[in-house]
């Protein structure tokens, strides 16, 4: 096992962060903490890696116990904290010169890892890290956090306040990376990235609500799910929310997800309903679960 | 070796890149020395003042002569009328007024005896007190003069003599408070803001999660400001030689261990105000109100310790910026050496080795 949580619980002063948590992550597995802001997915973040103590049960790292060992695992870890956190008046070669540095080791020692990163910034390597856009930023930490080939890496919502391309090109190495035999624990608020993971959990208010990979959680959605879609969307989800068999109503991009209470969903029942409350241009059809939903459902 | 040499190379780009701190830190001595050295001063010189004459005779005129040429009074007008000392007083153009008695000549030969009556402006009480000890002794002088040929049957006669600042030149005493003072607010400040400022930017998150040792970490950021702060020390010195002709008596080797000493007992307790402060602006407020404060207050560099109430006096034996002022006073102006000022020496490597143990036992090595 490359991490093992078991029984975390973590407060601060009245809140309480973490609440009995516990998993495990393979070697060479791509793990997601998913869930919203406040959710204690940083605090685990910092568990982990040592910056803060448990107030009980234990964890390990790399077979490292966090709070005996963190020594050794300060040196196999490569963290990349959910806040920028390089050094804006260097420039981008000189950040990564100074964290290989500090690793003990040399940009052309590991070169071959942060390689498919690093070329696309290198355009870039005389200009001061304050200066480059959220997306670079972000590339320019994963170099900085790989340099020394860490056993494993912590990324703490490596990819808020980046626009989708490079998202989507963030995820597309960290897949890479994954092959190269790194175990990765990444969280997020996008639940579109999740479904990226090998596995994921889903963690809210300090809580795991369920683990396993993302195919699993979305096949154990109970319900048959529907699309709803009309001439007034802001009406449509009030009148669904009004509707007495409604189990369920969640807007999602052009259309509002439904669930239905009953066992037999009767589909020209609510189409009725819904003419009755002057919509028009109604449109039902079936549709899959997405994590989101299954988040949805598990938070409720 | 190799991670912290990185690291110290890593400082330097964060202080040459700062431009207005580099200013600062250079700028401000220089700034700092000047003003003290030229525009505050206890010395007085060409002060303005009047003389109300009521006898205008010979005697008086002569004794008016002798102060008006030295070069410590010039006459700014006459007055004729008792009521003209308030109004000139509270026009504020004059110091003093000398107001000699009527017949003043006549009654000195006939009854041994004459008055003058020397009035200051005393809103400003050194300044009040050195004019009339000036007045004084001119008067005294001249006296003498007078009494040449005639032999006192019982005389005492003080000699006066000020050692190690005959011309009691206040920039002697300036200088080292500046160097003092600068010294310790370019290292106790300047380290504390840079480690707090990584805590504040999530830098220190990074560091922390890393194999770089908390020891090389401090290390790393105090070396590039004792390097800094010597350079300053040198400047300050250099320019007291040479502009304000600031004599050095003792060993300038002497002098410059001193120094070095006195920068790491600063830097020790910037590192120590870094690991209470999270932020920047907390770590410059303790450095300005705990450091600057005692430093220009409680440490015998502006207000002699010795007139100061007994628990302030105790107090400032707390200060190290004290035993620095007493080490440096006696290295530039009396020239003793170590064998004087290893009790003070014995006291700053005492302070250092206690800050340095706080800070190290106080640094996290975690978030909390």
């Amino acid at each position: 096992m490359s991490i093992t949580v078991s029984n975390i619980s973590k407060s601060y002063k009245s809140v309480k962060a973490l609440e009995n948590i516990s998993f495990n992550v393979k070697e060479g597995e791509l793990f997601g903490l998913i869930g919203p802001d406040g959710a204690g997915k940083t605090t685990l973040f910092r568990i982990l890696t040592t910056l803060l103590i448990a107030n009980e049960g234990s964890a390990t790292v790399a077979d490292f116990d966090v709070v005996i060992d963190y020594k050794k695992i300060r040196n196999n870890v490569g963290y990349m904290p959910g806040k920028f956190s390089l050094y804006q008046d260097l420039t981008i070669e000189e950040n990564l010169n100074f964290f290989a540095t500090i690793f003990g080791t040399t940009i052309e020692e590991n070169y071959d890892l942060i390689k498919e990163i690093y070329v696309q910034i290198e355009p870039f390597k005389n200009r001061r890290a304050g200066k480059l856009s959220g997306g670079m930023k972000q590339k320019l930490a994963l170099c900085c956090a790989l340099i020394h080939k860490p056993k494993v890496l912590f990324l703490d919502e490596p990819t808020t306040g980046v626009d989708p391309v490079s998202r989507k090109e963030f995820w597309d190495m960290l897949k890479r990376l994954q092959q190269k035999g790194i175990t990765i624990l990444v969280s997020t608020p996008y639940m579109d990235e999740a479904a990226l993971c090998d596995r994921i959990a889903l963690i809210q208010d300090g809580k795991i609500l369920q683990i396993d990979t993302p195919q699993a959680i979305v096949k154990h959605y109970p319900k048959p799910i529907f699309n709803v879609r009309a001439n007034n969307t802001y009406q449509l989800i009030n009148s669904l929310k009004a509707y007495e068999h409604n189990h369920s109503v969640y807007p999602f991009g052009e259309f509002v997800h439904y669930t239905d209470k009953r066992a037999d969903f009767e589909r020209e029942d609510l189409i009725q309903y819904l003419e009755s409350e002057n919509l028009s241009d109604i449109e039902i059809e079936k549709t899959l679960p997405t994590i989101e939903d299954t988040f949805m459902e598990l938070a409720k | 070796m190799k991670r912290f040499i990185g690291f110290i190379k890593k400082e330097f780009f964060h202080i040459f890149r700062d431009r207005r701190s580099l200013f600062i830190l250079f700028g401000m001595p220089i700034a700092q020395i000047m003003l003290f050295g030229f525009a505050i001063t206890n010395e007085i010189n060409n002060v303005d003042i009047a003389v109300l004459d009521h006898s205008k005779d010979a005697t008086t005129k002569e004794i008016i002569n002798k102060i008006s040429a030295s070069k410590y009074f010039s006459i700014n007008q006459f007055i004729d009328r008792e009521s003209d000392i308030e109004i000139i007083f509270k026009k504020g153009k004059v110091k003093a007024v000398l107001n000699f008695e009527e017949g003043f000549s006549k009654k000195l030969i006939k009854d041994n005896k004459a008055t003058i009556q020397i009035i200051t402006d005393a809103t400003d009480p050194n300044t009040a007190n050195t004019i009339s000890n000036y007045v004084n002794a001119i008067l005294q002088q001249y006296q003498k003069g007078l009494n040449e040929d005639i032999t006192i049957a019982y005389q005492i006669v003080p000699q006066t003599r000020m050692v190690y600042n005959p011309e009691l030149k206040s920039v002697y005493m300036f200088v080292p408070g500046v160097m003092t003072i600068i010294l310790m607010l370019v290292s106790a400040m300047m380290t504390s803001i840079s480690i707090t400022r990584e805590k504040e930017l999530g830098t220190m998150e990074i560091l922390l999660v890393s194999p770089i040792k908390p020891i090389q970490v401090i290390v790393g950021k105090v070396f590039p400001y004792i390097f800094l702060s010597i350079i300053n020390a040198i400047v300050i010195v250099v320019l007291s030689i040479f502009i304000f002709k600031m004599p050095v008596q003792g060993n300038l080797f002497l002098l410059g261990f001193e120094s070095v000493l006195f920068i790491i007992t600063a830097l020790a307790l910037g590192i120590l105000i870094s690991t209470i402060s999270a932020t920047q602006q907390t770590a410059m407020m303790i450095s300005l109100m705990g450091l600057m404060l005692p430093v220009i207050l409680l440490s015998g560099f502006i207000f002699p310790i010795s007139s100061m109430p007994i628990p302030l006096q105790v107090i400032s034996n707390i200060i190290p910026a004290k035993w620095f002022i007493i080490i440096i006073k006696g290295i530039m102006l009396k020239g003793v050496g170590l064998q004087y000022l290893w009790k003070e020496t014995l006291i700053l490597v005492g302070m250092t080795i206690f800050f340095m143990g706080l800070s190290v036992k106080k640094y996290k090595i975690r978030l909390e």
